[in-house]
């Protein structure tokens, strides 16, 4: 145990109490008890910010399950520390946030806390954790908690809705990244990152790398909204809005980031990884902010918006990874891709957790997020609307906030990226550059519709009743610090170059020898980043303006077809197809069942007779001659057999069964067993005259009525069956391959047990117990039947007293 | 069961049942040397009851015989599992099986085996379980 685990196991032990602070405080918010836990954890992160930034790592292992290599190695380094530093600390704001959002009296606040800390912990293990296994756990236990979150409101159905589809798309990802994992414990014999990463370059050429790549990119796509596994992250909006800012902004949905950005240093360096990563994260940018447009409601509009941000950030680290490639030389300009993802990834933490906070104080205050009916918002709310500002233009893009220098890193990475000369970059060249400005220019105009729709305009009296007047306080210091942030990141951004994004840089790269951070310069010169960006706005507003006219093509694409009706067609057509089969041969009809369970032995004991052809003579094999006693008794059996089928009646049917039964009793006294002729003999009695007893209340005997091509078939099934059982059983005494253990029973039964009735003796003495436990099956049937026949008496009975009464 | 009045029938099954139930206490004995043996006998002797039972009725069989037919059961199973017991007192595993030869006033010089108690266990359970089951699928109304 070391400080590093003791601050990742400190939200889970929090969550542990939580419930307790709830029923002994019941005056005070236990948010407030749960507001130190984010905040130590803070702080703990930012004391080792020095001793991170000069390049040192933390590692600290306990041993959980060293027989399988899996151990709880926590490590931190430049990486896990900015996202530890993001977890905390957005978590320290949403825990504030919601403690102004959530009221006491009305929801269950105790079972908020303990998902939040379950999920803080989760997502602290996720990015501290070294051994992958562990990892895979802590990943699902995000998926969990996440989806505990997400349907807080239980009763509604939207929540659940939301909160399933989330559950079952990130799960999926996470069963093939964990998949992914035994991949590459297979290739390199440890689930250790390190020790992974140490053996990185020789993996590339090994059969599974491939598999490996694309089952781990599932797992950090599905949990990042990556095209076309976005779906869950708009439905994921039905959670409370401190949710959605904590998890599906800021932390939960970069897990998918951080996993991309670890593993480039083992999948990276290799055309597939580029093109996936890049494509799927150019295609996520551009589908996501198109989409966003179309909406009405704020919060999918923050939904899309987020996953086109993260399409962003994905795709610089997969033309990031370039740098893997090209090896020493001339990585400048691949690295500067990782620090634009890095520093983009810290930016869109800042403003996309202060817009969502904006969105949930206009929600609280007007009690609509439709942009519908909201409107001139700005004249009630000034500080909300500030905020908002701040929040959208540096979504936007534009100077003076963070999002403006990330944007332009962007664009440079772009340009630069597009003259690449490997991976076949060439002849896509322009692709990179002009998707990209595509979709910033779809961003633009969302921004403005968040911003415009919402606080400016006349008030809509009739909608909204009453004018809202501005939130309290404590809603407003958490996006306010955010809102705050975004500037002093804007106008200072090299505050964090040196001491967060470079060792990130270094922990993402760590192959490379020399990895550095440029200097972020607010301003260089008038170039085509610059000029690109000029026409986003300038297309952007005639867009924004133009809106109403070229809304239509919504209609066209993705018009009927959503990836979101696709997911509920499979899904309802998986059940509906499930259903189906299980109805198919579910029939119910023990007839059918009788004919799988036949078919079945038919098929697979035909095939293994057919395979080892079992008809060959093994060991000195002599059969006894055929006298005329046994050819007589043979045919009376196979006649009385035979007929069973054709009886008209009952009684016949009964008469026949009991010939075949003193037909044997005949064969055993024909092969000298006495002792089974008599019991056979009484047996035979015995059932004869029970079947003779139920006679009276048995239904008249009825012909199955079934189609000639069924019957056809089960006689062809039968035949087949006995042929079967004809041909084993000749088979097997073709292979008499051992000596038979009849001799010791034949000397030994006077001598030891003192009988001369040898199956007597079997039966009571060297083999007692066999003969015990069938009396024991005896006695169970004696009393199930009784039991049967008394106890559907008694609810005969039951029922006509219930009848009368 | 069916009809309380044939004389013949009642008069001769009067017989019968105790031949039939001496011959099958005679195949229990003999079950160690000769074929028979608890099932058998017990068989037997239930087949001597249902003659009983088919003679005259239910009722009737249940007031000459006023016997639970489950305790018979249980008994023969309790008989079966303390026979095989027993063999504990003297150390060895279970149903450890012995015999030996006794000379008893009356029979002369007999072998007796502990084998004959389990078997007395079957023979008991069987009696218990056939009647059992005859019983109460005839009762059945």
């Amino acid at each position: 145990m070391s400080m590093l685990h003791g601050v990742i196991l400190l939200p889970f032990a929090a969550a542990a109490i939580v419930p307790l602070f709830y029923k002994l405080f019941k005056k005070v918010h236990t948010g407030w008890f749960v507001l130190p836990v984010p905040l130590l954890a803070f702080l703990y992160f930012i004391a080792e910010l020095p001793s991170i930034s000069k390049g040192e790592a933390i590692q600290a292992t306990v041993e959980w399950i060293p027989s399988l290599g899996v151990d709880i190695t926590a490590y931190l380094d430049g990486l896990g520390l900015l996202f530890a530093l993001l977890i905390t600390g957005i978590g320290a704001l949403v825990v504030l946030y919601s403690i102004y959002y959530l009221s006491k009296e009305k929801e269950a606040i105790h079972r908020f806390y303990m998902y939040l800390l379950l999920f803080m912990g989760a997502m602290l293990g996720v990015v501290l954790s070294d051994n992958l296994i562990v990892l895979y756990g802590f990943w699902e236990l995000t998926s969990l908690s996440s989806f505990l979150l997400i349907a807080f409101w239980y009763n509604r159905d939207h929540s659940r809705y939301g909160a399933l589809k989330s559950m079952l798309i990130t799960v999926f990802g996470g069963f093939a990244m964990l998949t992914g994992f035994i991949l590459l414990h297979t290739m390199t014999g440890t689930f250790s990152l390190r020790e992974i990463i140490d053996q990185a370059g020789l993996l590339s050429s090994h059969e599974l790398f491939a598999p490996a790549m694309i089952l781990v990119l599932l797992g950090a796509f599905t949990k990042s909204a990556q095209f076309p596994f976005h779906i869950w992250l708009p439905d994921a909006m039905e959670a409370p809005t401190p949710v959605s800012a904590y998890l599906h902004s800021a932390t939960m949905v970069k897990a998918g980031l951080y996993i991309v950005a670890r593993f480039g240093v083992v999948f990276g360096g290799d055309a597939l990884w580029f093109w996936i990563v890049s494509l799927t994260g150019l295609v996520t940018m551009l589908w996501g902010s198109y989409t966003a447009v179309r909406n009405t409601d704020l919060k999918a509009i923050l939904a899309y918006s987020t996953i086109s941000q993260l399409g962003l950030i994905m795709s610089l680290l997969g033309l990031g990874s370039a740098s893997f490639y090209t090896g020493g030389a001339d990585t400048a300009i691949y690295t500067a891709a990782i620090m634009t993802a890095v520093f983009h990834l810290i930016n869109h933490a800042t403003f996309k957790g202060a817009l969502f906070m904006v969105v949930g104080i206009v929600d609280h205050e007007t009690g609509t997020r439709d942009i519908r009916k909201l409107g001139g918002l700005m004249a009630f709310m000034p500080v909300t609307f500030t905020f908002a500002l701040i929040g959208t233009l540096s979504m936007a893009g534009l100077p003076p906030f963070n999002g403006f220098l990330s944007k332009e890193m962007f664009f440079t990475a772009l340009l630069e990226v597009s003259t690449m000369d490997f991976f076949n970059v060439q002849s896509w060249a322009l692709l990179f550059p002009v998707v990209a400005w595509i979709a910033s220019v779809f961003t633009f105009v969302y921004c403005l519709i968040i911003l415009f729709r919402t606080f400016t305009g006349p008030f809509p009296k009739e909608e909204l009743g009453e004018p809202p007047h501005e939130a309290s306080l404590g809603l407003l210091i958490p996006p306010g610090i955010l809102a705050a942030l975004v500037i002093v990141f804007g106008l200072f951004p090299n505050l964090l170059t040196y001491t967060l994004i470079e060792p990130a840089m270094k922990a993402i790269l760590p192959t490379l020898d020399i990895v550095e951070a440029k200097k972020i310069s607010f301003w260089h010169g008038f170039n085509t980043e610059l000029k690109m960006t000029l026409g986003v706005i300038a297309l952007g507003v005639v867009l924004f303006l133009t809106k109403r006219y070229w809304m239509r093509i919504y209609g066209y694409l993705p018009g009927n077809l959503s990836f979101s009706k696709i997911y509920d067609f499979l899904l309802k057509g998986s059940q509906r197809f499930s259903r189906a089969i299980t109805d198919t041969y579910m029939t119910g009809s023990l007839r059918h069942y009788m004919i799988y369970i036949f078919a079945f032995l038919v098929l697979v004991g035909g095939y293994f007779l057919l395979r080892i052809n079992p008809f060959e003579r093994h060991g000195n094999i002599v059969f006894a001659e055929i006298t005329v006693y046994e050819a007589i008794l043979t045919g009376v059996l196979i006649l009385a057999a035979a007929a069973v089928p054709f009886a008209k009646s009952r009684m016949a049917a009964i008469v026949l069964v009991g010939t075949v039964g003193y037909m044997v009793t005949l064969f055993f006294i024909v092969f000298r067993a006495p002792d089974l002729a008599l019991t056979q003999m009484i047996v035979e009695t015995v059932s004869v005259a029970l079947f003779l007893l139920c006679f009276y209340h048995l239904p008249k005997l009825q012909r199955e009525r079934s189609s000639s091509r069924m019957r056809i078939f089960k006689i062809i099934l039968s035949g087949s069956v006995g042929l079967l059982v004809t041909m084993i059983a000749l088979a097997v005494s073709n292979h008499q391959l051992f000596d038979s253990i009849s001799d010791y029973f034949v000397e030994e039964s006077y001598r030891s047990a003192g009988g001369k009735n040898i199956v007597n003796v079997i039966l009571v003495d060297f083999r007692g117990f066999d003969t015990f436990l069938e009396i024991m099956v005896l006695a169970a049937a004696s009393l199930a039947i009784y039991s049967l026949i008394k106890v559907r008496h008694r609810t005969e009975q039951g029922e006509q007293e219930e009848g009368r009464s | 069961m069916m009809n309380s009045r044939d004389v013949v029938l009642q008069t001769t099954s009067q017989v019968t049942v105790f031949i039939i139930m001496t011959f099958s206490g005679f195949l229990f004995l003999a079950g160690h040397n000769n074929p028979g043996g608890g099932f058998i006998g017990g068989l037997m002797s239930a087949a001597a009851l249902v003659l009983l039972a088919l003679a005259y009725d239910l009722k009737t069989m249940r007031q000459a015989l006023p016997v639970n037919f489950h305790y018979v059961t249980a008994t023969g199973l309790l008989i079966a599992i303390f026979s095989g017991m027993g063999s504990f007192v003297f150390g060895a595993p279970f149903m450890s099986q012995a015999y030996d030869y006794f000379t008893l006033p009356l029979l002369g010089e007999v072998e007796l085996a502990t084998a004959m108690i389990f078997d007395l266990g079957v023979y008991l359970a069987v009696v218990g379980v056939t009647m059992t089951i005859i019983l109460s699928i005839g009762e059945d109304r």
